[in-house]
C-alpha cells in the first residue's frame, strides 16, 4: 500500500465532500425513522385491533425486505407508481432518506415497543393519582424512562444506519463510498481508497460512541451522577 | 439514622384549621359500588361514606377487593355500576338519564387531583430525585412556578422527616424513606382525602414505624384517610372505623374497640384468629 496514496486519499476533496452527504442523510434519515417508530410503537399498544395489525403489518414488511431492496424501490419504482415525483425535484438523497427513515422506523418502533413495557405500570398509576393529563404523564414520567432503557439498543441502530447509507452509492448518491468508488475506478488503487472510506466510517463511528457514553451519563439517576468525575474516553466507550 | 420523622403537623395550619371547619359529613362516598374483571366480580354493592376528619381502616384477606376498592375510589378503574361522590359531587362519570357515561381523560385527571392516593411499592418516580418527585404534581397540574414549588415540596419534606434526602433519588432511599416521599408527593397537592393501599406490606418490619408514625400525626392534623392495611395495631389505635372486606363485600364497619373485641360475623373472627 502506497501511504503517500493513502494521505491523499484521506484528505482529497471527494471525500471530503462525501462524507458530509453520509452525515447528513444518517441524521436525517435517523431522526424521521425514529419519529414514526414512535408512532408505530403507540399504534401497536392500541385498543383497536386495525391500528395494531396495521402497525405489525409495517414492521413485518421492512424488517423482511432488504434494504437494499427498498432503497431501488423508492428510487427507480417509486416514480414510475406515483407520477408526481419524477420531476427534478426527486433527488437521489431524498431518495435514500425517505428509503432508509422508513427502514429505520420497523427496527426502532420494535426497540421502543420494548422499552414502553419495561416500564412499570406503577409509575403511569402514580403520575395519574396525581392528577397528570396522558400528554403529561408521557413526557414527564414515561418518555424520560424510555429515553434511559433505549440508548444502548438505538445507539446500536445509529451505527448500522451509518453503515447502510453506503448502499446509496447504487442509486448514485455521493457519499462516501460513491466516491471512493469513482476514484477506484479512475486509478485502480482498490487498497488506499477502500482503506480511506473505511477509516472515515472508523473515525464516524468513534465520535458517535463517545457521544453515546456522555448521552448515558447524562441517565444516570444517582445523587452522584451529575458531577461524578468524568471517565476517559476509552472507559465511556466501553473498553477499559 | 438521622431520617426520623419529626414531631408536629404535616399540614399548614390554614389548610388544618380548614378540615376542621368544613361542614361535617361525607368527604367521599361509595353508593352501591360493583365492578368486575371479565366474569369475576371483585366488588359487589359496595357502601359506605368517610366523613370528614374520619379515619377508615380496611381489613381483609389477599382478593377481598380492598385495594380494587381503592383504586376505584382513587378514581384510577372506572366502575361498572353504583356512584362515587367527593364533597357530595358525582365523580368519575356522570349521568345522562338511566345511563351512566365515563368522563374524558382529561376531567378525571382534574377529579384525581383532589384524591390522595399511596401506594404498596411506592411508585416513585426513578428519573426524579425526592424533591422532583414531590414538586411534579405542583408544576405539572397545579400549574404552580418552579421556585414556588421547590419551597412547597422542601418544606413537606422536611416535615415528614427527610430534611436531608431531599436531593436524593429513589434507589438511594430505604423503604420507609420512599414510602414518607409518596406520602409528601400525595400531601403536597392538598388533597380532601387521603388513600393508603397497604402503605406498610412493602417494608422491612424495622421500617414500618416511621411511616405509621407520619400516618398517625395525619390523622391528628384532621385529614380524612382510608387505609388498607393489615396493621391490626394502627387499626385499633388510629382508625375511627374499621371495615372488614371478603369476597367483594363489606360484611363489618364497627368502631375499632368493638370491631377487635366483639366482630359480629364469623368470617371476621376468623380472619382476626389467623392474622393475630
Amino acid at each position: 500500500m502506497d501511504l503517500q496514496l493513502l494521505l491523499d486519499a484521506l484528505t482529497s476533496k471527494a471525500l471530503r465532500e462525501g462524507v458530509v452527504v453520509t452525515i447528513t442523510l444518517t441524521i436525517v434519515s435517523f431522526v424521521a425513522g425514529l419519529v414514526l417508530a414512535l408512532g408505530l410503537a403507540l399504534m401497536r399498544g392500541s385498543r383497536f385491533r386495525a391500528v395494531r395489525a396495521a402497525a405489525w403489518t409495517y414492521i413485518w414488511v421492512f424488517r423482511a425486505v432488504p434494504t437494499l431492496v427498498q432503497l431501488l424501490f423508492v428510487w427507480n419504482a417509486l416514480p414510475q407508481l406515483i407520477p408526481a415525483l419524477r420531476g427534478p425535484g426527486f433527488t437521489a438523497f431524498i431518495a435514500a432518506a425517505i428509503a432508509l427513515a422508513l427502514n429505520e422506523a420497523a427496527y426502532a418502533a420494535e426497540i421502543i415497543r420494548g422499552g414502553l413495557l419495561s416500564i412499570d405500570d406503577g409509575q403511569r398509576l402514580a403520575a395519574r393519582a396525581l392528577g397528570m393529563r396522558p400528554g403529561s404523564v408521557f413526557r414527564k414520567v414515561v418518555a424520560p424512562q424510555l429515553v434511559r432503557v433505549i440508548i444502548p439498543p438505538t445507539a446500536n441502530d445509529f451505527i448500522t444506519m451509518l453503515k447502510l447509507t453506503s448502499l446509496a452509492s447504487v442509486i448514485s448518491l455521493q457519499e462516501v463510498m460513491a466516491h471512493a468508488q469513482a476514484q477506484v475506478s479512475i486509478t485502480f488503487r482498490f487498497a488506499e481508497w477502500y482503506t480511506a472510506a473505511a477509516i472515515y466510517y472508523l473515525v464516524l463511528v468513534s465520535i458517535f460512541m463517545a457521544a453515546q457514553a456522555w448521552f448515558e451519563r447524562r441517565y444516570v439517576w444517582t445523587s452522584q451522577g451529575a458531577d461524578r468525575p468524568r471517565r476517559s474516553i476509552l472507559g465511556g466507550m466501553g473498553l477499559r | 439514622m438521622s431520617a426520623q420523622p419529626t414531631p408536629g403537623q404535616l399540614l399548614d395550619a390554614d389548610v388544618i384549621a380548614e378540615l376542621h371547619a368544613g361542614a361535617p359529613g361525607p368527604v367521599i362516598e361509595a353508593i352501591d359500588v360493583s365492578k368486575r374483571y371479565g366474569r369475576n366480580e371483585v366488588l359487589s354493592g359496595v357502601t359506605f361514606e368517610v366523613d370528614r376528619g374520619d379515619v377508615k381502616a380496611i381489613l381483609g384477606p389477599s382478593g377481598s377487593g380492598k385495594s380494587t376498592l381503592l383504586r376505584c375510589l382513587a378514581l384510577l378503574e372506572p366502575i361498572d355500576r353504583g356512584e362515587i361522590r367527593l364533597d357530595g359531587q358525582l365523580v368519575g362519570a356522570r349521568v345522562a338519564g338511566e345511563r351512566r357515561i365515563a368522563l374524558p381523560e382529561r376531567i378525571l385527571a382534574g377529579q384525581r387531583s383532589e384524591i390522595g392516593m399511596v401506594f404498596q411499592r411506592f411508585n416513585l418516580f426513578p428519573h426524579l430525585t425526592a424533591l422532583g418527585n414531590v414538586m411534579l404534581g405542583l408544576t405539572e397540574v397545579r400549574g404552580v412556578g418552579k421556585r414556588e414549588a421547590n419551597d412547597i415540596a422542601s418544606t413537606m419534606l422536611v416535615r415528614v422527616g427527610l430534611a436531608d434526602r431531599q436531593r436524593f433519588f429513589p434507589s438511594e432511599l430505604s423503604g420507609g424513606q420512599q414510602q414518607r416521599v409518596a406520602i409528601a408527593r400525595a400531601l403536597v397537592m392538598k388533597p380532601k382525602v387521603m388513600l393508603f393501599d397497604e402503605p406498610t406490606s412493602a417494608l422491612d418490619p424495622e421500617l414500618v414505624g416511621e411511616v405509621l408514625r407520619v400516618m398517625e400525626e395525619l390523622a391528628r392534623d384532621g385529614m380524612t384517610m382510608v387505609v388498607v392495611t393489615h396493621e391490626t395495631g394502627f387499626a385499633r389505635d388510629v382508625a375511627s372505623r374499621v371495615l372488614m372486606m371478603d369476597e367483594g363485600r363489606i360484611i363489618e364497619d364497627l368502631p375499632p374497640a368493638e370491631f377487635f373485641d366483639a366482630p359480629r360475623s364469623e368470617r371476621t373472627r376468623r380472619f382476626l384468629d389467623a392474622v393475630r
